[in-house]
């Protein structure tokens, strides 16, 4: 299997010269099966240019999986240009919004508004399926199997596993790492962290000896503490959960949209340096627009 | 303000106070949802002592739509699978109408009445967020929406022989609901409802809101956009049982919104999510 970032920037694209190296889009991931089959996870504005290279390939299947219906994941979507193309099959895979109560069809329906779009999912020409999955379900695609875990963000956030003729890739869309709410001294504390670890191992369970674990690393560690319950990680909790899991590959993504090019490279750079002979074999990389990986 | 008598004060007044205070777990969620910041610990510590909304959202965790294999048991866990955030909005989605009695002697549709508060309430903070950004807060926009006509239910529980007649004299005569309500009670919705979320201890500009929303001399942003939310709502058939005033709607619209009820209406685009997360809160409250 294969994959290539791209877009890697967080919360809104930051197009210009301080980030011509990483890339401005936002997060858009394409992933191929052994067999070429499809898989997009997340339609940020990465979408875009990914979309421009599907011409060649029509007629189009494409399986999305969004992790969670953030602006930054969905707002490329209604440009995906297949979707204007007779012949094309969309199939959109996300989860269950509790609070207003909607499968994954409602990140197209808010976009695809009167005021906000001007053609109606009506009339567009690519068949659009839409499939909202469970906690922990497998979707076979291709040759492919995805299994979704529920991770930790302001709104549901499925992590998606990619399993291909035994090799393995784990994507967390935003995600951020497992604190307590309680402060130590409180009565609940204690009974709250081991719901935690609870959670926590069974999560790392789900991304257990993938050969590329592609993770939200939006903060530093000095930056994180003014973070905490924003849903987002830190390069130092990744490289915690990489080698927890046991993955080969840690990508770093999700790049926090403020942080030019040399900026992200230096705090890179005093990451790796910290963390100098501790690695165990594991490879660190930032994610960059383009970057592809074939394994 | 409109003027009534004494007498009729203390009659009002009674009918107020046989209603049930509003539940102290959704005042301090409201409150707390006021702050970005607000403490996870904290929301946990009100959630667990509501009861009903315990019961309610362990219910959406572990219902179908997730699959869980492990039951999800308590608030606690519930932060841990959905995230702080989310759990506040459907605490927040479930506390705002666990308020209402179940039946009244005066005919009511307390379920159209619901509806029908929900989608103006999702309407006025659509309005509040793009023609009043700064002026008018979100959460009391949604707020404002669901409570502005709360005097209905009162007069349905508390005076269900007049209110019933004011539905009659309604509908047989044409006239808008609160103008019925004046002729045969002495005194409007607006006025109960305003004393009522006083009595509850709202901030004052939500009181005024409730209090002048057919008033045409009121004119605060908030007001504004829960008038012009009541016309759209009512459209859209949403209307709680009774016509909405339209005296001041033009000057009002053309205003603030740069347009008729038309204009705004296209403006907004599709309200079906709106109308479909109304159903679902409403429905979430039968079982
Ligand atoms: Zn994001
Ligand atoms: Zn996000």
């Amino acid at each position: 299997m294969k994959f290539r970032f791209w877009g890697v920037r967080g919360s809104i694209p930051v197009p210009g010269p301080k980030t011509l190296r990483y890339g401005g889009n936002t997060t858009c991931i394409e992933v191929r099966g052994d067999d070429g089959t499809l898989i997009i996870l997340d339609g940020g504005t990465g979408i875009f240019p990914l979309a421009q290279t599907l011409l060649r390939e029509m007629p189009v299947k494409a399986n999305i999986f969004i992790t969670h219906s953030h602006w930054d994941h969905i707002h490329g979507l209604p440009f995906f240009i297949p979707l204007f193309i007779p012949g094309n099959t969309l199939r959109l895979h996300g989860a269950f919004n509790p609070v207003s109560g909607s499968g994954i069809e409602q990140v197209m329906g808010v976009q695809l508004q009167y005021s906000y779009f001007p053609v109606r999912e009506a009339e567009m020409k690519a068949v659009i399926e839409y499939e909202t999955l469970a906690i922990g379900q497998t979707v076979t695609v291709g040759d492919c199997q995805v299994t979704t875990t529920l991770l930790n963000h302001p709104v549901i956030d499925f992590g998606y596993r990619i399993e291909c003729n035994g090799k393995s890739l784990f994507f967390t869309g935003d995600h951020e790492p497992y604190y307590n709410i309680y402060d130590p001294g409180d009565e609940a504390y204690a009974e709250y962290q081991a719901l935690i670890e609870e959670k926590q191992a069974a999560v790392d369970d789900s991304m257990r000896g993938v050969d590329a674990l592609i993770v939200d690393t939006s903060y530093t560690l000095e930056e994180y503490p003014g973070k905490v319950g924003w849903g987002h990680g830190y390069f130092d909790a990744s490289i915690a959960m990489a080698q927890r899991v046991g993955a080969k590959r840690l990508y770093c993504t999700h790049h926090e949209p403020t942080r030019s090019d040399d900026d992200l490279e230096a705090v890179f750079a005093a990451v790796m340096a910290r963390h100098a002979g501790q690695l165990n074999g594991l490879e660190v990389v930032l994610a960059r627009e383009g970057l592809e990986l074939e394994f | 303000m409109q003027q009534i008598s004494a007498e009729l004060e203390k009659r009002l007044g009674t009918a107020v106070e046989k209603m049930p205070p509003f539940p102290k777990s959704v005042q301090r969620v409201l409150e707390l949802t006021r702050d970005i910041n607000c403490r996870p610990k904290d929301l946990v510590e009100v959630i667990e002592k509501d009861p009903i909304i315990t019961i309610k959202v362990l219910k959406i965790i572990n219902s179908a739509y997730y699959g869980l294999t492990n039951k999800i048991t308590s608030i606690n866990q519930t932060v841990i699978y959905l995230g702080a955030n989310t759990l506040k909005n459907l605490a927040l989605s479930f506390s705002t109408v666990g308020i209402l009695p179940n039946k009244n002697d005066a005919g009511f549709d307390i379920h159209h009445y619901l509806v029908s508060s929900l989608v103006t309430a999702g309407i006025v903070r659509l309005l509040g967020t793009q023609y009043a950004p700064g002026d008018a807060d979100p959460t009391d926009c949604y707020v404002a929406g669901l409570l502005h006509d709360f005097g209905k239910v009162v007069f349905a529980v508390c005076m269900p022989e007049e209110f019933s007649q004011a539905l009659a004299l309604s509908a047989n005569e044409h006239i808008p609901l609160h103008k019925a309500e004046k002729a045969v009670i002495g005194a409007d919705h607006t006025v109960v409802g305003a004393m009522l979320v006083k009595r509850w201890q709202f901030p004052e500009p939500l009181v005024e809101c409730i209090a002048g929303h057919h008033d045409r001399t009121q004119s605060s942003a908030m007001g504004e956009c829960l008038h012009a939310a009541d016309l759209i709502a009512e459209r859209l058939g949403y209307d709680s049982n009774g016509r909405v005033s339209t005296e001041r709607s033009a000057v009002v619209l053309a205003k603030r919104f740069g347009g008729d009820i038309d204009a705004v209406m296209a403006k907004l685009g599709d309200l079906s999510k709106i109308i479909d997360e109304a159903q679902m809160f409403s429905r979430s409250e039968g079982t």
